[in-house]
């Protein structure tokens, strides 16, 4: 048992006893060390003003993730190594990412700028090829209300092609080492019983925890939990963070279907899923941002129960199931019926969500995936839709069909899917009565996002379009994003 | 602090050499009456000057006389070193009219820049946060409980409206904006009381254990209610030329329609912030995130009930402004100076983001209504125009801000005969106020919607009937009577529409139409027309002050401030051309009120215009003195006397700045210096709708191409391109980031961006996770921005730049256009009833509406 933090700043290690069980990462920085350099724009990791690049050591390498501060806890960053805008030059000398963003003129009033150079810096450091759609990804938690951003893409084009060559590169053996010391095997456990910060270590040791402590709240990115914190001023005195939880970010490839930890992140699983099906991959892709995608994890887009989350209809159309686990007791459900009602999850007190299974796709299996958003780009759906159609020749033999933003949880469409059975996607008029039966599967609701009626004549409309796509139609000419083609080849 | 950088040396064209310096010490003649100052102090044969290129433009030392006739020579020989160019006029510019980055840019990427927020802290610093009701928009107060509040961890003070000494008003003029709420609420999100504690997570928790006892009211939050219920903020206003009614009725085609136009929340990257600091006697410093020092000054000093003087505000630069820190920033530095004042301590007050979205005012949204008469060509002959503007539950700055949408509710369009009238709508929402366009945008949405209606009707190209329409000679008379005297939309839309290929586009765009059933594209190449100058002629008006040093640096102060848009750039450009001096010598100094008084708002795109003017004067004064006391000294005529190169140029002479600067202060010459500026021409009697309101207009087109979804309403910009106006640039690189970022945020107000207010008047999209401007993949990968190849301003502005902040606002009409000509191609002939902001939602609505034949 540990009773402290441990991280690394500029190469040296902080060790940290007092601190609150949800003091922020910003106010951290900010507060306490004085670091102001990192802003703090929204206070709930949408702007990105608050961006610092968290260093984890993996596989003998180091890899740079941006993260919001302002919705980190601070104590979820022990074993990391965290980076702010300060620390990036060299005396006079500037990173190549700032000097870009400077002789670009990638900075205006220069607020969301610290935010946007440490984006960047990760992405200076990562394998990734500085494409424009890579460029605009990784930018897409940093807001910028000044430039447009046409110079700030190009200075991430400029910057950040072929490999890094920077003090944190050149230091990264060094950086490495220091982190693979502080990964001991201790639980952490910060406070007292009543107020804590604790990262158990193993399953056993977070199952032990939590049934002890059914009311502490775990939290995996804080990416929902810490607007908990910042926005509703809730007081969360008892934390358990899963992240270092040994395997439970695991994710593996079992043959005919995927295995997800509850702990691991959007990013990680993503291109599990995008080699299920492209639709999958896009949808991930505008999962919240690269931040977002840093830190949140599936297990939490689940556990949470939010009726608008991303993955739970793709989730459900797929067919994947949910693994609980209560003390020493595990249960494995399918997904849509974790789901009960609005707020309301078939989880007991201590019960926590393990992981996911989700099944990968048979020959005659067609997936669809559509989000509709008001912005492309980080934005939480308007209407979420998935659906996996199984085929015999032409004919729809099995419909999954589910929606998220149509109902008080995310939902499948039973009427719809006994009136696909037997339709032919390429006979229009085979489908019509399906169009009509979603009417009895959802009557939405109308709120800032989307009215209850575009809502459902949209569901209508993606219904009938993941139909047109499955008869041949190409998405080239059926959408205005996420061209399947184009996905199919970037994806190799 | 990091050490101020070097400002792009590259980029800073200046003389190369280091003159050699006089050889003989000159005499200052028989009119010093001081001794002369000591002669190493004007020998230094190795002053150093800038480094960098030499000018390209400099051509070989000229043969000419040492001493002109008429000067009285110096005793003894005069040995002159020759200058490195030759005086000559026009002469290049050297500092002006460079591409040269933004004078923050190194402390804006290494976090050095410091921000209100980012100030440390004098010990004892309180935090504000703002109390109010979270249930309701209208309502009377019975009773406000803060007993729990005040009983809250940290918990100070607990200020409420009887514990303001002076006025309880934070309005910029109209005495309607209650800083602290009494007896009723008129709006969701009104501040009633105000808690001052040790920590701002402290004030933050406390404000929530208030207990508000309240007698609901319905309250009025649309356009359609304020209507219905006749509640207007201010009177209606009109203006227009010749009988609109007989000219319609006559007409043989005749079109009305109407369309609804969404506001804008500013989404500054900075919220709302002040910080208070109280001196002795009355004294408080404040330093505000304004764009508008001096009314935070006065307002500060009203509501503590003390003399202006007393107050100083400082604003050294703001993460963004675009309006929303005009008239909004007034009431955080007002309460946080009040509880400085009543604590004795410093205090700080920011706003979170959703109190600083659901409390402060946005653009206004507008329902335009309009009844149009034009003829088989596609010429408008008469336009009957209403705007209903949602003011909020006070007037603010609406009076010019709706004032502005009619005076550009013309675009770029003559209208024989016109009326043009706006209602100013009260409604229990937060009070609208300035934003990039001021108005203006409202204006020209609904000249662009008249024109793409009438084209759809007469099936004709839109870019026809938009050129057909423009003002030209004989047909150059804005509906307020102003002559449009500079106008040059002809030749940019002219070179606009052939460097984006314009027909070639609108032919595969018909052909990608004909083949494609679900995806359909639609192409507009739309012009702005905007006038540049406050339509409240007062604030027309800007001073700075200068100060230089011996060593010959200068001190530059002026009455705008620096919210991003490079104004302290641009006039600090303007400071080392006058003195002919490098940048770097140029300390630009924060805004302060005790420096420069009485300034008007850094708005209506005027910063450079006004302030790079006044700067221009205080350093010509300082010249002027400089160029008496070289003249007398070296007897060489003022005529042949220049600033350049880091030398005063005497003659076929050259001495280093510093040395003439420090001879100058030896002998006792005044070396500082407040300038002054007043826009000239300008006039306007709004009671009589007659006069000129604008010095001038800025122009630019734009052209863009989108793709929609006809299924689900989605919409992809697939390319953009844009030609400017800005006369002859001050800073080529600051001005198309001006242009690309006002492109980019006006396309966010006409596209993603909603402002959603449910029915009991609760604002529902308070954060960027529900409030969506845009994003980088927002913006197409071809967005291509090029400036108008100007001989300058026809009118005599600051090195014949023109004002840039504004205008490219309205460049986005294009998209809105290109969106509208899309939903069009459904069904030719029927005019696609689409309002802004063009949601998936609104797209789809069009479409359908369309689909029933209009409507």
């Amino acid at each position: 048992m540990r009773d402290t933090i441990r991280f690394l700043r500029n190469g040296r290690i902080v060790e940290l006893a007092d601190f609150g069980p949800t003091e922020t990462l910003l106010d951290y920085l900010r507060l306490r060390e004085g670091a102001v350099g990192t802003k703090e724009g929204c206070n709930e990791g949408d702007c990105g003003a608050c961006t610092v690049a968290i260093g984890t050591s993996e596989g003998g390498r180091m890899v740079y993730r941006p993260v919001n501060a302002c919705i980190q806890f601070v104590g979820m960053m022990d074993g990391k190594e965290i980076v702010t805008v300060e620390d990036l030059a060299e005396g006079e000398d500037l990173h190549p990412v700032q000097a870009a963003m400077v002789d670009l003129h990638g900075s205006q009033c220069g607020f969301c700028t610290p935010g946007i150079v440490m984006s960047l810096f990760t992405l200076y450091h990562a394998d990734a090829e500085p494409t424009r759609r890579t460029i605009t990804d990784w930018l897409a938690g940093n807001l910028c209300r000044c430039t447009g951003y046409r110079p700030i893409v190009d200075a991430a084009k400029a910057a950040c092609a072929g490999p890094a060559d920077d003090k944190f590169s050149a230091e990264a053996g060094a950086t490495t080492g220091l982190l693979d010391f502080l990964a001991d095997r201790r639980d952490i456990f910060v406070g007292d019983d009543e107020r804590f910060f604790a990262a158990p270590r193993t399953v056993d040791g977070l199952a032990d925890l939590y049934a002890r402590h059914p009311d502490a709240t775990l939290v995996a990115g804080a990416t929902d939990v810490g607007l908990w914190v910042t926005k509703q001023m809730r007081s969360l005195p008892k934390i358990i963070h899963l992240g270092r939880v040994l395997g439970m970010d695991r994710v593996e490839d079992a043959g005919n279907a995927v295995l997800i930890g509850a702990a691991a992140t959007y990013d990680e699983v993503a291109p599990h899923m995008a080699a299920i099906d492209p639709d999958l991959g896009e949808v991930f892709r505008r999962i919240g941002s690269k931040h977002v995608r840093s830190a949140g994890t599936v297990g939490g887009n689940v556990a949470n129960g939010s009726p608008i989350g991303d993955t739970p209809p793709m989730l459900i159309a797929l067919g994947a199931a949910v693994e609980l686990r209560l003390g020493d007791d595990s249960r494995v459900l399918p997904v849509e019926s974790y789901f009960i009602d609005y707020g309301k999850q078939d989880r007991r007190p201590g019960e926590f969500v393990a992981g996911l299974l989700v099944p990968k796709l048979a020959e005659d299996q067609v997936f669809r995936a559509y989000k509709i958003s008001k912005r492309f780009d980080q934005d939480i759906s308007a209407i979420m839709s998935a659906f996996r159609f199984t085929l015999d020749g032409g004919v729809i033999t099995e419909a999954r069909v589910a929606f998220g933003g149509m109902a008080a949880t995310p939902k499948r469409a039973a009427a719809t899917e006994a009136k696909l059975v037997g339709a032919r996607p390429g006979q229009a008029g085979s489908w019509t009565p399906a169009l009509e039966a979603l009417a009895e599967d959802f009557r939405p609701i109308g709120d800032m996002r989307a009215s209850a009626e575009y809502r459902l004549e949209t569901a209508r409309a993606l219904l009938a379009k993941a139909l047109v796509e499955t008869a041949g139609a190409p998405t080239s000419m059926t959408r205005v994003v996420g061209h399947r083609e184009i996905e199919a080849t970037a994806h190799g | 602090m990091r050490p101020e950088p070097d400002i792009a040396p590259d980029d800073v064209v200046v003389a190369a050499e280091a003159p050699e310096s006089f050889l003989a010490e000159p005499d200052l003649g028989p009119a010093a009456d001081e001794p002369a100052p000591e002669s190493t102090d004007l020998v230094d044969a190795d002053e150093p000057t800038a480094a960098g290129e030499p000018a390209p433009d400099a051509g070989e030392p000229a043969e000419a006389d040492i001493v002109s006739e008429g000067a009285v020579p110096p005793e003894g020989d005069v040995a002159v070193a020759p200058p490195p160019a030759q005086a000559a006029l026009p002469r290049t510019l050297a500092v002006v009219s460079q591409p040269i980055r933004h004078d923050s840019a190194v402390k804006h990427v290494t976090g050095a820049a410091v921000y209100i927020d980012d100030m440390r802290e004098p010990a004892g610093t309180l935090h504000l946060a703002p109390g109010w009701c979270r249930t309701h928009a209208r309502a009377k107060l019975l009773a406000v409980d803060l007993s729990e509040v005040r009983k809250a961890p940290g918990v100070v003070d607990v200020l409420v409206a009887k514990d303001v000494p002076g006025i309880n008003d934070v309005s910029s003029a109209m005495g309607d904006d209650p800083m602290l709420a009494e007896g009723e609420i008129l709006f969701w999100g009104q501040v009633v009381f105000c808690v001052v504690a040790t920590t701002r997570e402290a004030a933050r928790r406390a404000v929530r254990l208030a207990r508000f006892e309240v007698e609901p009211l319905k309250p009025l939050v649309t356009v359609e209610d304020a209507l219905a219920a006749d509640s207007h903020v201010l009177p209606d206003y009109r203006f227009g030329r010749g009988d609109v009614g007989k000219a319609l009725a006559n007409s043989q085609r005749r079109l009305k329609s109407q369309i609804a136009v969404g506001g804008q929340e500013h989404f500054y990257l900075e919220g709302q912030v002040a910080m208070a600091v109280p001196g002795e006697d009355d004294d408080m410093l404040v330093y505000s995130s304004t764009q508008h020092p001096t009314e935070v000054q006065h307002t500060v000093a009203k509501v503590l009930g003390v003399i202006d003087a007393a107050i100083t505000v400082e604003t050294r630069r703001m993460g963004g402004g675009f309006g929303g820190k005009e008239s909004q920033a007034n009431q955080w530095a007002a309460l946080a100076a009040l509880a400085a004042k009543v604590t004795g301590r410093p205090c700080k007050m920011r706003l979170d983001r959703d109190d600083d979205m659901i409390m402060t005012g946005k653009r206004h949204d507008q329902v335009a209504s309009f009844d149009v008469a034009y003829d088989g060509e596609g010429r408008l002959l008469a336009v009957d125009l209403d705007f209903a503007s949602r003011c909020g539950y006070s007037a603010d700055l609406s009076l010019g801000v709706n004032d502005r949408t009619m005076f550009h509710a013309d675009n770029a369009y003559f209208y024989p005969t016109v009326t043009i009238r706006s209602q100013r709508l009260k409604t229990n929402t937060c009070s609208n106020t300035a934003f990039r366009g001021f108005g203006g945008p409202h204006g020209v949405i609904a000249a662009e919607r008249i024109i793409d209606s009438i084209a759809v009707t007469l099936g004709l190209d839109a870019l026809e009937v938009r050129k057909r329409n423009f003002y030209g000679p004989g047909r150059d008379v804005t509906p307020y009577g102003m002559k449009v005297e500079d106008n040059i939309l002809a030749d940019i839309v002219g070179q606009l529409e052939v460097s984006c290929d314009y027909w070639k586009r609108r032919a595969s765009v018909r052909a990608f139409n004909a083949k494609s059933r679900i995806l359909k594209k639609g192409l507009a190449l739309t012009p702005v027309k905007f006038g540049i100058s406050f339509t409240l002629i007062h604030l027309n008006q800007a001073g700075a002050l200068v100060h230089v040093y011996t060593d010959g640096s200068v001190h530059l102060n002026h009455g705008g401030t620096e919210m991003g848009q490079g104004l302290f750039l641009k006039v600090a450009q303007v400071v080392a051309e006058e003195f002919g001096i490098p940048l770097e010598k140029v300390k630009i100094t924060a805004t302060n009120t005790a420096k420069v008084p009485n300034t008007a708002p850094t708005a209506a795109s005027s910063g450079s215009d006004l302030n790079g003017m006044a700067a221009q004067a205080a350093c010509r004064e300082i010249k002027a003195r400089l160029i008496d006391f070289v003249s007398l000294v070296y007897g060489t005529p003022a005529e042949q006397i220049d600033f350049r190169d880091s030398q005063v140029i005497i003659g076929n002479g050259a001495v280093p700045f510093r040395e003439i600067v420090k001879k100058a202060f030896l002998a006792r010459i005044q070396l500082s210096a407040a300038g002054y500026y007043k826009t000239p021409k300008i006039t306007w009697n709004r009671d009589k709708a007659e006069g000129r309101p604008f010095l001038y207009f800025s122009y630019g087109a734009a052209c863009s191409e989108v793709t929609i979804d006809t299924m689900t309403g989605e919409m992809r910009v697939d390319r953009v391109d844009i030609l400017h106006d800005c006369g002859k640039s001050l800073n080529p690189a600051i001005d198309i980031g001006q242009i690309e970022g006002g492109f980019v945020q006006g396309m966010g107000w006409l596209t993603t961006e909603e402002l959603v207010f449910d029915g009991e008047g609760r604002l529902r999209t308070h954060a960027p996770s529900t409030y969506k401007i845009p994003t980088a993949s927002d913006v197409p990968e071809h967005f291509v921005t090029k400036l108008y190849d100007s001989p300058g301003n026809r009118e005599d502005t600051i090195f014949r730049s023109k004002a840039v902040g504004e205008p490219p606002l309205m460049l986005p009409a294009s998209v809105f256009s290109a969106i509208f000509d899309a939903i069009g191609s459904i069904k030719p002939g029927v005019v696609p009833p689409l309002d802004a902001p063009a949601t998936p939602e609104a797209i789809m609505k069009a479409i359908h509406a369309t689909r029933r034949g209009g409507a």
